[in-house]
């Protein structure tokens, strides 16, 4: 007997069928994993599920009884939990005060009960490994930890089901391991996942079940020792897809950006990046491996003047830019794709043809004096929404209502299309569908091949494998080593983690099916 | 969430300026206000006939005479309002008729007798224009400038100095560097906190409101001292002749070149905003403004420029009362035009055009409300009470949404959800 049962599923927004027929199942202590590229409908479906949306068709069975689900209160007490890929945590509250929040235990009926509220906490903590401290305020947990409290208020609140929205999307490959031991702790204590993401070697790895949906559809379903990654990337996104890069080997030029001994605070003032050293020539990809928040931001926004520096020097093409404004870093040919897309890379009020122009509004063809020429302009926006295949209604709708990959499309276009001799890509495919990641992969590559110099940062190792040329890993501010292109992850990995170069056992640099290969 | 673009390539629609859903959200835009303001006139009615004492007697027999209760509250909401707009717009008869007596006789007195209402609504709606203007522009650099009122009146005082203590000019000369003396007064008064927010990260609407309990001051002393007319009332000189902005008609018909003025700066700050790199990097600003310094704008020199602007256009403001209207200047002199200003932009969705809008019915509401006053009996300030409805509702749409039981926004919404 299934745990829940959805029967017929239909859901349609204004012009569009968001969900349609679908049926799946759960069974006890199973983790099923609802695989789809963005806009295939999962979130839908799962809001549906969580009672934020109430279906146009289609049932809803929960130990096979009907239900109406009404709102999230009442999935909650059926015993739904959802993980959202956005923590919901007020950061200034501690663990224990974000656990109770909606839910408040209270002592003569207004004074809140921490002390009970802790320790209900250190006994889920304890039963499923997940190791935290209720009295920590969220503000110092890293993220990982941000989502085991996540875990915990739908714990806390008895949830026999828990949907897992891209629960690794946030995640640091250590936490990743650390999230799927919870995982198999959870279901050896009776709970049933569901499972909701991209990424198609998660998905093999730990899925009991896969279901696949594409465009509101579920398009098959598969188990994972019966199917590889090529073929469920296939279902996903039906038609054929590349998932290797193909590039030829690279024939670097002239050294086009150089930095020496750069030392950068963060906006607070503390050290980020410090005594880094890195060379990009012309025709190659380096890509900056390393777990997020070692100084890689801090990097970027120094080398693209957003950060003063503290100390060091860049030159581009030979000119020290250390104290260039952003324009000026602009028209001497850098391209900048921003780590978040929606905070630099897109006014999301304005419409696309007014972002496909954001770094060259004021020069020609585009403004003549003060005047904006409004033909050039469109015109522009038509040509690269074509060239750049950007699915939109039109160039005159607003950044904010496309898809995320869309949105990156149109920054990718913008970025791509002036004439440029150094490419920055932060995390160009963080959150992206298979399709939209194939696609600026192969984009990056050409421009290498034009004889740009390309500087890639990522925390996503497959992504810094597939580009590079040379692999550049930092910790702590500064680049430990510099790899060749067919580097293993094993060894990478350690650099990663703080192991000194050479402390490197060679074991770690041949190629071989370590334990971090499985997940990745 | 599907994405509902994945079925429209963009092929299909690419030239297609005129995008149905682009109509729609624009229809939508205006719908909102209209909604808004038909809303506080409904309220306003109520509140008109709640507190009028013949009403409530009759209501008291409303079991004995429910029709008579009906018709009592009819009549003294018709009296009101007949008497608001009678009051703002004119009588259309009287009009006809004024028109018909001036082609068969030539005499204009009942003509323009009739359109006195008309012409006192668009001279108050003229500073309220340039005004809204003012906050408008701020609105679009993300700058909420509360200091229209201050700059308002250092407009007004810049150019009635300019006005009364140059004498002999031609008005050629003379108008335009009055004008201009306002705009410097309020720009200068705009620019100080646009300067301190850019430089030192202080608030806009600390320092705004600061700058108007400086420039209310110091005009108090302006006027008691060096500005002060000979004779013992705290008030400026008139302006020369040539100062003053031409009045289109005899008196007491008050209507001047300063309404043509307004209209053509809103032309001008339309294009300044839509039209212009000066206006895109302002937008982009206000927008974003991550982005903004992302794409090289300078964020810093846009938010001086900005308040330079919104305060050039609101001692304009200023400028235009005085050199159009009063032509000399007193304490207290500028009775709110700049806080209003506030609710005209909010109302006219920082867009020139419906600043335009959202201030020809403010000068309706404001031109009428003495006439209703005296007619009807009712308080001018009935008229704050629709204003303050009109613009909750207009800051808080939700509610319009909920009582008109629109949802586009909610779809729209769901559309923007990641899948």
């Amino acid at each position: 007997m299934p745990v829940l049962e959805l029967r017929g599923i239909t859901k349609s927004f204004p012009g569009v069928k968001a969900n349609q027929d679908i049926s799946l199942t759960l069974e006890k202590g199973e983790i099923h994993a609802l695989l789809g590229e963005n806009g295939a409908g999962k979130t839908t479906l799962m809001n549906i599920l969580y009672g934020l949306y109430r279906p146009d068709e289609g049932e809803i069975l929960i130990n096979d009884q009907k239900v109406d689900i009404e709102g999230p209160n009442d999935a909650i007490a059926r015993g739904i939990g959802m993980v959202h890929q956005h923590f919901m945590l007020v950061p200034v509250m501690t663990v224990t005060e974000n656990v109770m929040l909606g839910n408040e235990t209270t002592k003569s009926g207004v004074f809140l009960d921490r002390e009970k509220v802790s320790q209900r906490i250190r006994e889920i903590s304890n039963q499923y490994g997940l190791e935290v401290d209720p009295e920590a305020y969220i503000k110092d947990l890293p993220v990982g930890i941000q989502q085991r409290v996540e875990i915990i208020k739908v714990l806390y609140r008895q949830a026999d089901i828990l949907i897992l929205d891209e629960p690794t999307a946030v995640l640091t490959p250590q936490e990743v391991d650390g999230l799927f031991k919870i995982i198999h702790s959870l279901i050896d204590a009776g709970k049933s996942l569901i499972f909701i993401t991209h990424k198609l070697k998660e998905v093999l790895h730990i899925a009991d079940r896969i279901t696949v949906l594409r465009l509101g559809k579920v398009v098959g379903s598969a188990i994972p020792g019966e199917v590889d990654e090529q073929k469920l990337a296939e279902m996903m996104v039906g038609r054929e897809v590349n998932l290797v890069v193909n590039k030829k080997i690279a024939e670097p030029g002239a050294a086009v950006l150089e930095v020496k001994d750069l030392y950068v605070p963060d906006e607070r003032g503390n050290p980020s990046v410090n005594g880094l050293n890195l060379d990009v020539r012309a025709g190659e990809v380096v890509g900056v491996a390393g777990v997020q928040g070692n100084g890689q931001t801090e990097l970027v926004y120094a080398l693209t003047g957003l950060l003063p520096i503290k100390s060091g020097s860049i030159h581009l093409s030979g000119r020290d830019i250390h104290k260039c404004t952003p324009r000026q870093i602009i028209e001497q040919g850098v391209a900048h794709v921003p780590e978040d897309r929606q905070k630099h890379g897109l006014v999301l009020s304005f419409p696309l043809l007014d972002n496909m122009v954001l770094c060259t509004y004021y020069k020609p063809p585009f403004a003549k004096g003060v005047n904006m020429q409004e033909k050039p302009i469109a015109e522009n926006g038509t040509g690269l929404v074509k060239q750049f295949d950007v699915r939109t209604p039109s160039i005159f709708v607003a950044a904010s209502t496309l898809s995320g990959g869309n949105q990156q499309k149109v920054i990718v276009a913008r970025e791509f299309s002036r004439p440029i001799k150094l490419l920055i890509a932060s995390q160009p495919t963080r959150g992206l569908d298979v399709g939209s990641i194939e696609y600026i992969h192969g984009r990056i590559i050409e421009k290498r091949d034009e004889g740009t110099a390309v500087l890639v940062v990522s925390s996503e190792l497959d992504e810094i494998i597939a580009l590079s040329d040379r692999i550049a890993v930092m910790y702590r501010g500064r680049i430990v080593d510099i790899l060749p292109a067919g580097a293993t992850k094993e060894h990478l990995g350690l650099l990663m983690a703080g192991v000194k170069p050479e402390d490197i056992p060679d074991s770690a640099k041949q190629k071989s099916a370590g334990p971090v290969e499985k997940v990745f | 969430m599907t994405d509902k673009t994945v079925k429209t390539t963009p092929s299909e629609k690419k030239d297609n300026k005129f995008d149905l859903r682009q109509i729609f959200e624009g229809s939508y835009n205006t719908l909102l206000p209209l909604l808004a303001i038909f809303t506080g006139l409904v309220i306003g009615a109520i509140v008109i006939a709640g507190t009028d004492a013949t009403v409530i007697e009759a209501w008291k027999n409303f079991f004995q005479a429910p029709g008579a209760a009906f018709a009592a509250a009819w009549t003294s909401i018709a009296t009101a309002y007949g008497a608001l707009f009678g009051g703002s717009l004119g009588n259309p008869k009287e009009i006809l008729a004024g028109i018909q007596a001036y082609f068969s006789t030539g005499d204009s007195a009942a003509l323009l007798k009739s359109i006195y209402p008309i012409s006192e609504s668009l001279v108050t709606a003229t500073p309220y224009i340039f005004a809204g203007l003012a906050v408008a522009v701020g609105f679009r650099c993300g700058l909420f400038n509360i200091g229209a009122e201050g700059q308002f009146f250092m407009g007004a005082l810049g150019s009635v100095f300019v006005g009364y203590s140059l004498k002999g000019l031609p008005a050629i000369i003379h108008l335009p560097l009055a004008l201009l003396g306002g705009i410097a007064a309020g720009a200068l008064w705009g620019a100080i906190p646009g300067y301190l927010k850019a430089k030192f990260g202080a608030h806009e609407v600390v320092n705004t409101i600061m700058m108007n309990w400086i420039g209310f001051r110091l005009s108090d002393w302006l006027l008691n001292g060096p500005m002060k007319a000979p004779g013992y009332r705290p008030v400026t000189s008139a302006v020369s002749e040539a100062a003053e902005l031409p009045r289109f008609f005899p008196d007491p018909l008050r209507l001047n070149w300063g309404f043509i003025l307004a209209l053509l700066v809103a032309w001008l700050i339309y294009w300044l905003l839509f039209k212009t790199t000066i206006g895109f990097e302002i937008r982009t600003v206000g927008a974003n403004p991550d982005a903004a310094k992302y794409a090289g704008v300078n964020i810093v020199r846009n938010f001086v420029l900005a308040m330079v602007i919104s305060g050039g256009l609101a001692g304009l403001s200023g400028a235009s009362q005085v050199l159009g209207v009063d032509h000399w200047v007193g304490q207290g002199f500028s009775a709110g035009y700049g806080f209003d200003a506030i609710a005209i932009a909010l109302l006219g969705k920082s867009h020139p055009l419906g600043v335009v809008l959202a201030a020809l019915l403010f000068g309706v509401l404001r031109g009428g409300a003495t006439r209703m006053q005296s007619m009807a009996g009712i308080p001018v300030d009935i008229i704050s009470i629709i204003q303050g409805l009109v613009i909750i509702f207009v800051a808080a749409p939700g509610i319009i949404r909920w009582l008109y039981r629109i949802h586009p926004a909610k779809n729209k919404q769901a559309l923007q959800s990641r899948g």
